[in-house]
């Protein structure tokens, strides 16, 4: 046990709760006054219920004794055995640490969905869509990467801090999710105007900030490796808002803001696999390519006809499929020893490995989420009725509204 | 007795009533309003979609005036909401047939 790392992983775990917040702002900011608390609540309720299931039987299918690659067993149910002394997963920290740092992650996971099915999911739909989706897609796909035994693991997949857990992860049930649902009434015919972008841009900056434990946290230690991800987060964040911009820039005209805050995201999203693998021009260069990248995704979003609400496709699906990828490029033994070289290093099965593990999370999670989103349609229903669409979520399902001004 | 509506620039605001207090006008009704003429709307950028925006935020102002003092009230409030640029704004005048003061229940002129 090492009180430094231990006190470093205790922060870290801090910062990336408070990313949470930090969506519901970034999300809340974007959609229309009718509907903001309904969106705030997609993810505020998810610190509620994952940490709920976690402690009953996430942590243990996520992280617990392996059953064939695929999903840990319950032998941990209620955290049993989960105690203060250090771990399988760290030598240097609290095995309960650990878990409360992977909670974190699986509390923001399910909640970057709802950007894809807001202003129309009914809360019912959205709680068992939550817990059926954390239970049967979140945990596995944690596992295969992360959880001892795991399938991706042991073929040597890198995925530093989640770009295939968390961002491929969700965008691909976003884009199940945005299919299924429709497009919001309206769509193609009235303006969606975001309704409080300066709420927008605090909710980046939050995001921005918690990154820093989501990424850095990921070394598990204070050291060496946590400050490599610490720094390539920021410059791939800053180039990847300014990459967009520019582009943005260039082909409509205007830089915007809202363009400014979407790159930050969409950095952080590519540099997330890729933070303690790569050194610090690899990551200029991830986030260069980050920034312009999603920006052209949601020009094509508007070809494709999709309603996606809140581009959670575009950026954290390509951005996420950007970063895994690119980390199969970039990643250099020379700053982390314990990592792989990719192509660009003389290794090009790295990035075969790393497209393997991208194609697999997006099927799997492309079809289970499909089934998920079938069985709660079935049940509860997915979206809305009509009027109370027109007349916003917030009144209609939590009956009460955000702005008495 | 005449209505003199004006739509104007927003930032025109504080010129417009400073100029309408020198020429001894003492009350004024105004609202926040939307709308366009010949300028049309303005385009607005949400991460790639555009937007045409039709209806631009307005002031509205409302006065009620002697109809001997009409032509010189509306130069003063062309004169000042005046940038040159399109989307200024227009003046309308109306015959107003009474006007009552609701704490004395004076009646026309007397009332304004």
């Amino acid at each position: 046990m090492n009180t430094g790392d231990t006190s470093f992983m205790l922060v870290a775990t801090a910062l990336v709760m408070f990313m949470t917040p930090g969506l519901a702002l970034f999300y809340g900011g974007l959609v229309r006054n009718k509907n903001v608390l309904s969106t705030i609540m997609h993810s505020i309720c998810c610190l509620g219920l994952i940490s709920f299931i976690w402690l009953a039987y996430g942590y243990s299918l996520a992280f617990g004794p392996d059953l064939g690659g695929f999903i840990g067993n319950l032998d941990w149910i209620g955290l049993k055995g989960v105690g203060l002394d250090p771990g399988p997963y760290s030598d240097t920290i609290p095995d309960l640490l650990f878990c409360a740092f992977q909670l974190m992650f699986a509390i923001i996971t399910p909640a970057l969905i709802s950007g894809a099915y807001a202003e129309r999911m009914k809360f019912t739909a959205f709680l068992l869509f939550t817990v059926l989706w954390s239970t049967f897609v979140y945990m596995p796909v944690c596992h295969w990467v992360w959880g001892q035994g795991g399938w991706l693991g042991k073929l040597g997949a890198l995925d530093f801090a989640g770009g295939t857990v968390i961002h491929i992860n969700s965008a691909c049930a976003a884009l199940v999710a945005a299919l299924m649902l429709g497009k919001r009434k309206g769509w193609g015919q009235e303006a969606f105007h975001p309704h409080n972008l300066p709420m927008t841009v605090l909710g980046a900056g939050i995001l921005w900030f918690g990154w820093f434990g989501f990424n850095a946290g990921s070394a598990l230690s204070a050291g060496k490796i946590a400050t490599l991800a610490f720094f390539t987060t920021q410059i791939a964040t800053g180039c990847a808002l300014m990459s967009w911009v520019v582009a943005e820039w260039i082909i409509q005209g205007k830089p915007t803001t809202l363009g400014a805050a979407s790159g930050a995201v969409a950095g952080l999203v590519a540099i997330t696999p890729a933070a303690g693998f790569v050194g610090p021009v690899s990551a200029t260069i991830i986030g260069l390519v980050a920034g312009a990248l999603c920006y052209s995704a949601i020009l094509l979003k508007g070809r494709l006809g999709y309603d996606d609400a809140l581009d959670v496709v575009a950026v954290h699906g390509v951005g996420g499929l950007w970063g895994a990828l690119a980390t199969g490029l970039f990643a250099s033994v020379a700053w982390n020893p314990d990592g792989a070289n990719g192509l660009f290093f003389g290794n090009p099965l790295q990035f075969l490995i790393q497209a393997i593990g991208a194609g697999a999370a997006i099927v799997y999670s492309l079809t289970i989420s499909f089934v998920i989103l079938k069985l709660v349609d079935m049940t509860v229903g997915l979206r809305v009725e009509r009027d109370d669409e027109i007349q916003g979520l917030d009144i209609t399902q939590h009956s009460e509204i955000g702005y008495n001004i | 007795m005449k209505k003199i509506e004006a739509i104007i620039k927003p930032f025109k605001l504080d010129d417009v009533k400073d100029a309408l207090y020198e020429a001894g006008i003492k009350g004024m009704t105004i609202s926040e309003v939307k709308g366009h003429g010949r300028q049309k709307g303005h385009k607005e950028i949400y991460r790639g979609a555009e937007y045409v925006v039709d209806f631009i935020p307005k002031i509205k102002i409302e006065i009620i005036v002697d109809a001997e003092i009409v032509e010189q009230v509306v130069e003063t409030i062309r004169s000042a909401a005046n940038t040159g640029k399109i989307g200024d704004g227009k003046i309308f005048v109306l015959p107003v047939d009474d006007v009552i003061r609701v704490r004395t229940g004076e009646r026309g002129k007397e009332a304004i």
